[in-house]
């Protein structure tokens, strides 16, 4: 290598890792290919550089606000799985003026957890609310790009929301039961979608499954608002697998609870997981660690800066921001 | 990638998408009603007017026409129903209002006259009474007063206008008669009190609802500068709250306006312009009830009066109507 | 806020303090307080004379034979002291109070589809766009139309184009067309009163929107509808101009039948304005008796009204 080119190449790299790039071990990049071609870079051999100067990593962790990502077409990691059954490509949300995600580009692998962390507003509960499509009854909400459920862009024209939605359920961060019996809670989804021929069964072994049914076995008539807090969240939780749905959604789901409530949601998200592939949004990343297989780390204003394996992300980023996130530098 | 296409389509047989579609259709035209509501209103009234200011209603004009068969035969239809019957300068400047008894007359100035005396008062009346009271509840009055105080306006405000219409005559007449004994047992003045009394309510609940929304720290300003509560009501809540007190005077008037069971058993039904308030009158909505319950046959001159009359009592509360909507989107920005 | 106006104190302070002017500040505030109290008594004496009134003339007049009997047109029939020397029987307005109630009732049946409906319509689905706003603003309009003009739609329209004839179907459907306005308005509070998360946990669990209307937010709002509706019935009962325009019998010997509801009928304020029209006294005291029983039956809806709403009240 010539000095020019070594001098072009660091600076690219230098350049690419300042906006959160580095590794090459991704198939997309366009900019990156190309300019690997032009140095005559292989792109899949380039070492990622552990050793950055001072003046790089306090430029990578305060450009917040005015970093470039005009071209940020793949985060840092491994977003692509092979056994994917949520596939994100390009997607972009707004609302209204504001633009929430950026080009968000990640898998979500079949049975196992997938946390989503992040700071307040960088666009998890967003992307979580694309999957199902619950954005559309937002007035303002428009989305560009694709996203695949299983092949099929859940985006196109004749796709029915409705249809969606029963295959993928959703639980939310305030616990929102019905104020209906406990029964009629777990039901609802069985008998909207037509599911309720047996509908005795099904609800007991939904309670079962979330952890409920030797609690409330006994008052499955009574109102489900007067179940504490926690109890209640199972209730949704219930409700969100009675109709077998392949993906669970769930939206900070403990960040309502107190903390022996919040040990219960977890060990059931993780018996869960085992049977449902569960997208879990959580600002708490203890239990993102915990509990979460592969992690994706949201940084301000809707960037999906990093994706990978959980224990990747939390012992090892790639990204500075991200290091300096779970390090609680900020966030 | 995993396993292959999955069918995410809309299902005709999927539970609940048919009915899905078919509640959004029967609920949109059951908001469409109202649209139908207003257009009817307007047709039927326009078409009633043309029928009295001519000698055919609109809608016999256009079956005339197009059933005549022939062009000329279109036109004669056309120009035998364009007939002027009463002309729009005898109904608007004409002063004597005579259209159920020989010599028949069409000036309408008596029954607007009627109509502007019982408005008029009512409004001296409720106004500052409503104002004042408006002020009370929301500047002065104690939550206990409240308490008992607004159920009291809101029953009045509930009360059905033929009940003040016999309270004119039973009670307020006999007491006026006794002060001025010259006054006849329909009078206009028992008339403007009691729908004075009626409209009170109203001008006190939106001029309130105003003046709550005023925000604390406007008056806590004026107080801090050393104000007395009577100047901070006068001088900083009302003129704030003013497009919404001014809204509901509007809609008050526009109320007193439509006032019909009340009037006609207090003022009477004798249409004459009078400026002693002691002497009996009619209001258009008086006539129209005139009207409603004499014998007269369809497709009469005085069947059709009852839509030119009806038409101006419309026109003059759809503008009163718009008016308090300007008010109000002018009272919008003030509070931006 | 009283400061001490101590005038000629030993202390020589630059605060030179002028007490008049509060004073008559003060003075000014009492009166002012004086008359904003005696205006709010304006309306409480006035309800309280008009009560007193109606129920001294009508009393010893309202009788179980006044409730059950159909009226007369000599007004000595309607005297209790009468009673027993009459050979035709007491006098009352019994065909009035069924008549109203037959009406109110055919209403309420209308009243609940196309009001509930458009509130639906104008809550749930309509987009955020000029012709929602229009459809509102044209709702607010209605309002302010007097009850007459409602009648005269209602002559020209039900009696005379559509030919149902003088009858209870042509006064239900223009005191439908009435109360329109006001049951729209009431039921689209109701609605929007619904929490959102329910229908985002309804939309979650794969429903369509007609099943989330249907079997979340409706039953959640019916209590608040309902309020609203029994209390735009218990305006339109008492509706006197628009029945008599669609041409209530002003006096009817039997009561309308549901069965025949193109035939004639007469309600409760048709019949009380007959009677208070007549310049006999008794019949201003027959007249007073059919007030309070108006009235009785007002207040009724209006408990039940409130009853309902108390009862599902969630925040209270």
């Amino acid at each position: 290598m010539s000095d020019e080119t070594t001098a072009r190449h660091g600076g690219l790299q230098r350049r690419l890792r300042s906006i959160g790039f580095g590794s090459g071990r991704f198939a997309t990049g366009n900019l990156l290919r190309a300019n690997a071609e032009t140095t005559g870079m292989d792109p899949k051999a380039s070492e990622p550089e552990t050793v950055t100067t001072d003046t790089e990593r306090t430029a990578g962790s305060t450009s917040s606000g005015g970093v470039d990502m005009a071209t940020a077409d793949a985060p840092l990691g491994t977003p692509r799985v092979d056994d994917a059954v949520i596939e994100a490509r390009d997607l972009d949300v707004f609302y209204g003026e504001t633009q929430a995600l950026h080009e968000i580009n990640m898998d979500i692998p079949e049975n196992g957890v997938t946390a989503l962390i992040g700071p307040s507003g960088c666009g998890k509960s967003t992307f979580l609310r694309s999957i199902n499509r619950m954005n559309d009854l937002i007035d303002v909400a428009r989305v560009e790009g694709d996203l695949y459920f299983h092949g099929k862009n859940v985006y196109d024209e004749d796709v029915d929301p409705v249809a969606l939605r029963r295959k993928i359920g959703m639980v939310f961060q305030k616990p929102n039961p019905f104020p209906k019996s406990i029964f009629d809670n777990v039901a609802y989804g069985l008998r909207v979608q037509g599911k309720d021929d047996d509908v005795e069964q099904k609800v007991h072994t939904a309670l079962e499954r979330a952890a409920l049914l030797d609690e409330v076995e006994d008052k499955l008539d009574e109102s489900g608002l007067d179940l504490s807090g926690g109890q209640q969240q199972r209730l949704c939780i219930a409700r969100a697998i009675a109709t077998d749905p392949e993906v669970i959604l769930m939206d900070e789901p403990a960040s309502a609870l107190d903390p022996v409530a919040t040990s219960k949601i977890e060990d059931l998200v993780e018996e869960l997981a085992e049977e449902y592939t569960v997208v879990i949004v959580t600002h708490n990343m203890q239990q993102a660690a915990r509990i979460s297989d592969k992690t994706a780390v949201f940084l301000t204003g809707g960037h999906l800066v990093e994706f990978d394996d959980t224990n990747k992300i939390f012992e090892n980023p790639e990204s500075d921001r991200v290091e300096d996130y779970i390090t609680g530098k900020f966030g | 990638m995993s396993s292959g296409q999955i069918d995410l389509s809309r299902q005709g047989s999927d539970v609940g998408t048919v009915g899905d579609r078919v509640a959004r259709y029967a609920f949109f035209s059951c908001a469409l009603v109202t649209v139908l509501t207003t257009i009817a209103i307007v047709l039927v009234l326009v078409n009633g007017a043309v029928g009295f200011f001519r000698s055919a209603t609109l809608y016999e004009l256009l079956a005339d026409t197009v059933g005549a068969g022939s062009l000329s035969g279109a036109t004669d239809a056309l120009r035998d129903g364009l007939m002027a019957q009463v002309t729009l300068g005898e109904f608007f400047f004409g002063t004597n209002w005579s259209p159920l008894i020989e010599p028949t007359s069409y000036g309408v100035w008596p029954l607007i006259w009627g109509t502007l005396v019982i408005t008029v008062g009512s409004a001296v009346i409720a106004l500052p009474v409503g104002t004042l009271t408006a002020i009370y509840l929301s500047e002065y009055a104690d939550s206990r007063v409240r308490k008992t105080l607004k159920p009291v306006l809101e029953i009045l405000a509930g009360i059905p206008t033929i009940v003040y219409g016999f309270f004119a005559l039973s009670f307020i007449t006999p007491i006026i008669q006794f002060f001025f004994p010259q006054t006849g047992t329909f009078n206009a003045a028992s008339g403007a009190i009691v729908v004075g009394v009626m409209i009170i309510p109203m001008v006190s609940s939106i001029s309130e609802d105003a003046m709550s929304s005023v925000p604390n720290s406007l008056r806590n300003a004026a107080y801090g500068l050393g104000a007395t509560k009577f100047e901070v009501s006068t001088q900083v809540v009302l003129p704030a709250s003013l497009s919404g007190i001014l809204a509901a005077y509007v809609l008050a008037i526009s109320r007193a306006i439509g006032e019909t069971m009340a009037v006609v058993l207090a003022v009477g039904m004798l249409p004459q312009i009078t400026t002693s308030p002691f002497e009996e009158m009619q209001t258009m909505t008086a006539y129209m009830v005139q009207v409603g319950i004499s014998d007269v046959s369809v497709g009469s001159i005085q069947y059709q009066s009852l839509f030119a009359v009806g038409l101006t009592l419309f026109v003059m509360t759809f503008a009163m109507n718009v008016l308090s909507v300007l008010i109000r989107s002018r009272y919008r920005e003030e509070y931006q | 806020m009283s400061i001490d106006t101590d005038a000629g104190t030993a202390e020589t302070t630059e605060f030179e303090f002028d007490g008049s002017a509060i004073e008559r500040k003060r003075l000014y505030g009492k009166v002012f307080l004086g008359l904003c109290i005696a205006a709010s008594m304006v309306g409480i004496v006035a309800l309280i004379a008009l009560l007193v009134d109606v129920l001294t003339e009508a009393w010893g007049w309202l009788t179980w034979e006044f409730l059950t009997y159909p009226p007369s047109q000599i007004a000595e029939h309607f005297d209790p002291e009468n009673y027993g020397s009459l050979d035709t029987g007491p006098a009352g307005m019994y065909p009035a109070i069924v008549g109203s109630i037959y009406l109110i009732v055919l209403t309420a049946v209308f009243t609940l589809f196309l009001g509930v409906g458009a509130a639906i319509y104008l809550e749930e689905y309509a987009p955020d766009t000029e012709m929602t706003r229009f459809i509102e603003a044209n709702i607010t309009n209605l309002a302010g139309v007097p009850s007459i003009v409602y009648g005269l739609l209602g002559l020209a329209m039900f009696v005379r184009a559509l030919q149902t004839g003088a009858s209870l179907l042509a006064g239900a459907l223009t005191l439908t067309l009435l109360i329109l306005p006001i049951v729209i308005v009431q039921s689209q509070e109701s609605l929007r009163a619904v929490p959102d998360s329910m229908r985002q946990a309804s939309y979650g669990a794969g429903a369509t929107k007609w099943q989330t209307i249907r079997d979340v937010v409706l039953p959640e709002a019916v209590p608040g509808i309902m309020t609203g509706i029994i209390l735009s019935l218990s305006r339109a009962i008492g509706e006197t101009a628009p029945i008599l325009m669609v041409g209530a019998a002003t006096s009817m010997f039997t009561p309308p039948s549901l069965t025949d509801p193109t035939g004639a009928f007469s309600a409760m304020p048709m019949q009380i304005f007959d009677w208070a029209r007549l310049p006999d006294e008794t019949f201003q005291h027959v007249a007073a008796a059919g007030i309070v029983v108006l009235l009785t039956i007002l207040l009724l809806m209006n408990a039940v009204a409130i009853y309902i709403r108390n009862k599902y009240d969630r925040r209270g």
